[in-house]
């Protein structure tokens, strides 16, 4: 019977959560590096038992663990982070200058066939690659060096590279966004990039449809179909048919457009999941009720998943990576909060339980698929 | 013979306990220090200085002989009795947090 091992960021470490095919009952492991800011751990999906962990402390800087044995044993791997050249500035929150410095690895992607390739976002916004399974790391410098690139400004977290999307279909194409800067594309493997926001509207900048400057939370895409993208942004959820070309909206009858995860269906391109928070200002649910919301049409028409969810006094948080789906049928859907709780579905969001409910604030979860 | 305690976050990530001691080949400085702690335990590289400038992180303060060193410069010769391993040279991380 298939396994599934869901991987866990907390404030205070990380944690792997494991259940059989039923996924029912589960066993949590960790802390994993207690006391540490866990941003993201993810598996390579070319051998499941090859992770990687991004590990930070505001004393102690970035570090970056890798396991080859699933999660059981860590070792520390390379922590350089050096951005190519001389970096300048991009804008600061009142608008000045502000030289590029690293703070930290937000997100980890894994190669689609090499165990020993990772694609890291990082906070200040910018793109590494290693190719020697983490003890190296060079930046892919022509998306820092985009001509817009003086012009990003950060969003409340930082102005963090929070997402990374491997196209399937074709290994020179990949998605990244910013915030706040936007969606990004490369169709050369990383040398040259191109700002995807067209269509994107977004009232808090002067010009509401700029090409850069939109504080896109997160972005989806089926692998079956990897030129369709969703979007959840600041405000507004968006979808792509055009592997970004153009953008509309699709938040329909979604009662707050704001959130910040965004997935896909595992076997279902056009079934789309977000959890809708109050406000920018609020982040947490509309009225204390805890709501997944589930589209079966790609957009527009939302339907709001309650069953075993908390529907009265929730004031928790979603994060952009603190949501992912599992490839069983029925497909898994799993989210963790601020407030520390993990949720499951194993009927594709139709009900809920929570796998542990009382784990430090997470910050980004990830599930594998095992044999 | 120089003996350094290190914060317990960094001696977890090292996998060491206690207090750690180190032959310096040449002037007892805390650079020359970090030098020896960071060939030892390669993955202790950049959580104590920053690997592109070299600084003291911003958390991470040194004492020795009831003194504060941090704002020492990092090649200014240690103490005496830190030289002579009399008194050790202690890695902190700062008090945060309330």
């Amino acid at each position: 019977m298939s396994r599934v091992r869901v991987l866990v960021g907390t404030r205070k470490g990380a944690f792997v959560l494991s259940s059989d095919g039923n996924r029912e009952k589960w066993d949590v492991g960790g802390p994993h590096f207690a006391g540490w800011e866990v941003y993201h751990v993810k598996g390579s999906p070319a051998d499941p038992n090859r992770l990687y962990a991004s590990q930070s402390s505001g004393w102690f800087g970035q570090v970056i663990q890798r396991s080859d044995d699933g999660g059981t044993s860590w070792n520390p791997v390379g922590n350089t982070f050096a951005y190519d050249g001389v970096p300048g500035t991009h804008q600061w929150y009142d608008g000045t200058p502000h030289p590029w410095e690293f703070a930290r690895v937000w997100h980890l992607e894994p190669s689609l066939g090499d165990p020993d390739t990772v694609f890291a976002g990082v906070e200040d916004a910018a793109l590494f690659k290693t190719t020697d399974g983490g003890a190296s790391w060079n930046e892919l410098s022509g998306l820092r060096k985009h001509g817009s690139g003086p012009h990003w400004q950060p969003g409340a977290g930082g102005m963090c590279l929070h997402t990374i999307l491997l196209d399937p279909k074709d290994p020179e194409r990949m998605f990244v966004a910013i915030s706040a800067a936007g969606a990004f594309r490369t169709d050369d493997a990383g040398a040259t990039w191109k700002p995807i926001n067209k269509g994107l509207r977004s009232a808090q900048l002067p010009d509401e449809d700029a090409e850069v400057g939109h504080c896109v939370h997160n972005l989806a895409l089926h692998p079956a179909r990897p030129s369709t993208l969703f979007m959840q942004k600041h405000w507004d959820v968006m979808r792509s048919d055009d592997a970004g070309e153009h953008w509309r909206e699709i938040s329909g009858n979604l009662p707050p457009d704001f959130g910040f995860p965004i997935d896909d269906h595992a076997h279902e391109p056009e079934t789309v999941y977000v959890v809708p928070i109050k406000s920018d200002s609020e982040h947490f649910p509309l009225d204390g009720k805890l709501q997944v919301y589930r589209s079966r049409t790609g957009g527009d028409e939302w339907e709001a998943l309650t069953k075993g969810l908390p529907q009265q006094n929730c004031y928790v948080n979603v994060l952009r990576d603190a949501m992912a789906v599992d490839a069983l049928d029925a497909c898994g859907i799993y989210f963790g909060t601020t407030g520390g709780q993990v949720y499951a579905s194993n009927d594709a969001g139709d009900s809920w339980n929570p796998i542990v409910r009382d784990l430090p604030p997470v910050l980004s979860l990830e599930v594998q698929t095992l044999p | 013979m120089i003996r350094v305690v290190l914060p317990a976050h960094l001696r977890t990530l090292a996998r060491i306990e206690g207090e750690q001691r180190f032959e310096i080949g040449g002037p007892a400085t805390i650079a020359a220090v970090l030098d020896a702690v960071e060939a030892r335990h390669p993955m202790l590289r950049g959580t104590i200085r920053d690997p592109a400038t070299g600084k003291r992180r911003a958390f991470v303060r040194f004492f020795a002989c009831e003194r504060d060193l941090s704002h020492d410069p990092l090649d200014a010769p240690l103490p005496a009795a830190i030289a002579n391993g009399a008194e050790p040279l202690l890695v902190v991380g700062a008090m945060a947090g309330g």
